[in-house]
């Protein structure tokens, strides 16, 4: 066992953090920085429920090391509203009632941000492989497809 | 477990060298941290070649390119010199996971994990694509199909790391194409793949060709036989009917709740014979 000390920066905050060398940066999120905003459902890539943007590429935290997050830039859930504003994303999927449990909610937000960042005028069929790593066991998908097709066309008047 | 980010391949290939126990190679983690999780693998000291100069890029030279270890798979896909030049390396090497599993996984991590339904390596092994591997003191490169040698196998000795893959220059009228039958639309293992890689001449008819065939045997199969199958060919039905025929014969592939080893057979040569068909239009469009 050996301890390894991290510089990163998580939500444009420069965060340090010591890690056991195996510890993956889901674990340290979670129970090291008490961001529990990023979930972890099966801990082995197949449901992005802990999906977050490393250095601008969406990724599943489960599958990065804790210890790889040196010099990096992390975004997570937490960093999605500004203040007391909801991104846009985050109030279609109230309003179309794209959640029900809300585990996968987190992962699902920060990849429909990923997608609509890269994408932002995708059509339904680029919205559902865009989203094909992220899985839902609650709302069947298609109210989070609406959502952020009602997300992409107010992002794109703003 | 010791996590070492070494900043030359001398130094990370020398850790790996010179390490006690079991000893990983980390790029994107994909399976190496799902080894983990499940127990599969308990390492002892893992090297993170991410930060080593060079790995994480695609150089494109008058030789061709030069993909570095490092460079996730989603890179490749936003490449457009390689995609114009490899479609059919490009679309396997995208067909490899979720967007998630995309900006992390890489070629290289998926020719050393060594599974027979890898996706990008019969797409590789089609391309001709070469490997340069560095060891201790010594760098040596070696055909793409030389790699692995059985499920979860490779040739690579202690202390050896791939540190990139070489796709040639491309001749005019030249394309490859990659094709695999799962029974989802994506994010599942290939049941059976195909890569065929081809060049034409001004008349259409194929000069050069490289069929390759993956799930279907304890290692990608480069099959010469369906290759002779279509050179000299512009693809005729007697030509595909041979070329399907040799790369079902070449089929020597496991029953299992995938598919059955006559499914997998037949399957191998309708998948080749559609790749052919998408590689000789691509090569036409030029």
């Amino acid at each position: 066992m050996s301890s390894v000390a991290v510089t990163t920066t998580i939500n444009g905050d420069e965060v340090e953090f010591l890690c056991q060398s195996e510890e993956t940066l889901l674990d340290v999120l979670r129970d090291r920085l008490g961001m529990t905003g990023t979930k972890e459902g099966c801990g082995t890539g197949d449901c992005g429920a802990c999906s977050v943007i490393v250095d601008d590429r969406l990724v599943c935290s489960c599958l990065v090391l804790g210890a790889e997050a040196e010099g990096s830039r992390i975004e997570t859930i937490e960093g999605m509203a500004s203040g007391d504003t909801l991104h846009p994303l985050q109030t279609k999927f109230l309003e179309h009632a794209a959640l029900q449990c809300g585990v996968c909610t987190p992962g699902f937000l920060l990849a429909a941000k990923d997608l609509l960042e890269k994408n932002p005028d995708p059509t339904e069929e680029e919205i559902r492989f865009g989203l094909a790593g992220n899985l839902c066991r609650c709302t069947g998908y298609d109210k989070i497809v609406r959502a952020v097709q009602d997300a992409a066309s107010e992002m794109k008047g703003a | 477990m010791h996590y070492a980010r070494p900043s030359s391949i001398e130094e990370a290939t020398r850790l790996l060298a010179e390490a006690k126990g079991n000893a990983f190679v980390l790029a994107g983690g994909s399976d190496l941290l799902v080894g983990m999780k499940s127990g599969f693998v308990e390492p002892d000291l893992i090297v993170d070649i991410k930060t080593i100069g060079g790995l994480g890029e695609i150089e494109k030279s008058e030789e061709g390119f030069r993909i570095g270890a490092a460079v996730p798979c989603s890179v490749m896909g936003e490449s457009s010199d390689l995609k114009k030049a490899w479609p059919g390396v490009v679309e396997a090497a995208n067909l490899i996971g979720s967007k998630q599993v995309q900006g992390r996984c890489t070629i290289v991590g998926n020719l050393c994990n060594a599974s027979p339904a890898a996706d990008s390596v019969p797409a590789l092994v089609a391309a001709g694509a070469k490997a340069v591997v560095a060891g201790p003191g010594n760098r040596r490169t070696i055909a793409i199909e030389d790699v692995t040698t059985g499920p979860g196998k490779t040739s690579l000795g202690k202390g050896e790391i791939i540190e990139a893959v070489l796709l040639g220059n491309r001749p005019a009228r030249s394309a490859d194409a990659y094709l695999r039958f799962i029974p989802r639309t994506e994010m599942d293992i290939a049941v059976v793949s195909a890569g065929v890689n081809l060049t034409l001449d001004g008349a259409g008819v194929v000069q050069t060709a490289r069929v390759a065939l993956g799930a279907v045997a304890p290692t990608v199969l480069l099959v010469a036989g369906a290759a002779e199958a279509i050179i000299g060919t512009k693809l005729d039905d007697e030509a595909l009917d041979k070329l399907r025929a040799a790369c079902s014969a070449a089929c020597r592939p496991i029953d299992d709740k995938r598919g059955t080893v006559h499914f997998r057979k037949k399957v191998a040569g309708v998948l080749a014979e559609r790749a052919a068909k998408i590689a000789y239009e691509r090569a036409g469009e030029e």
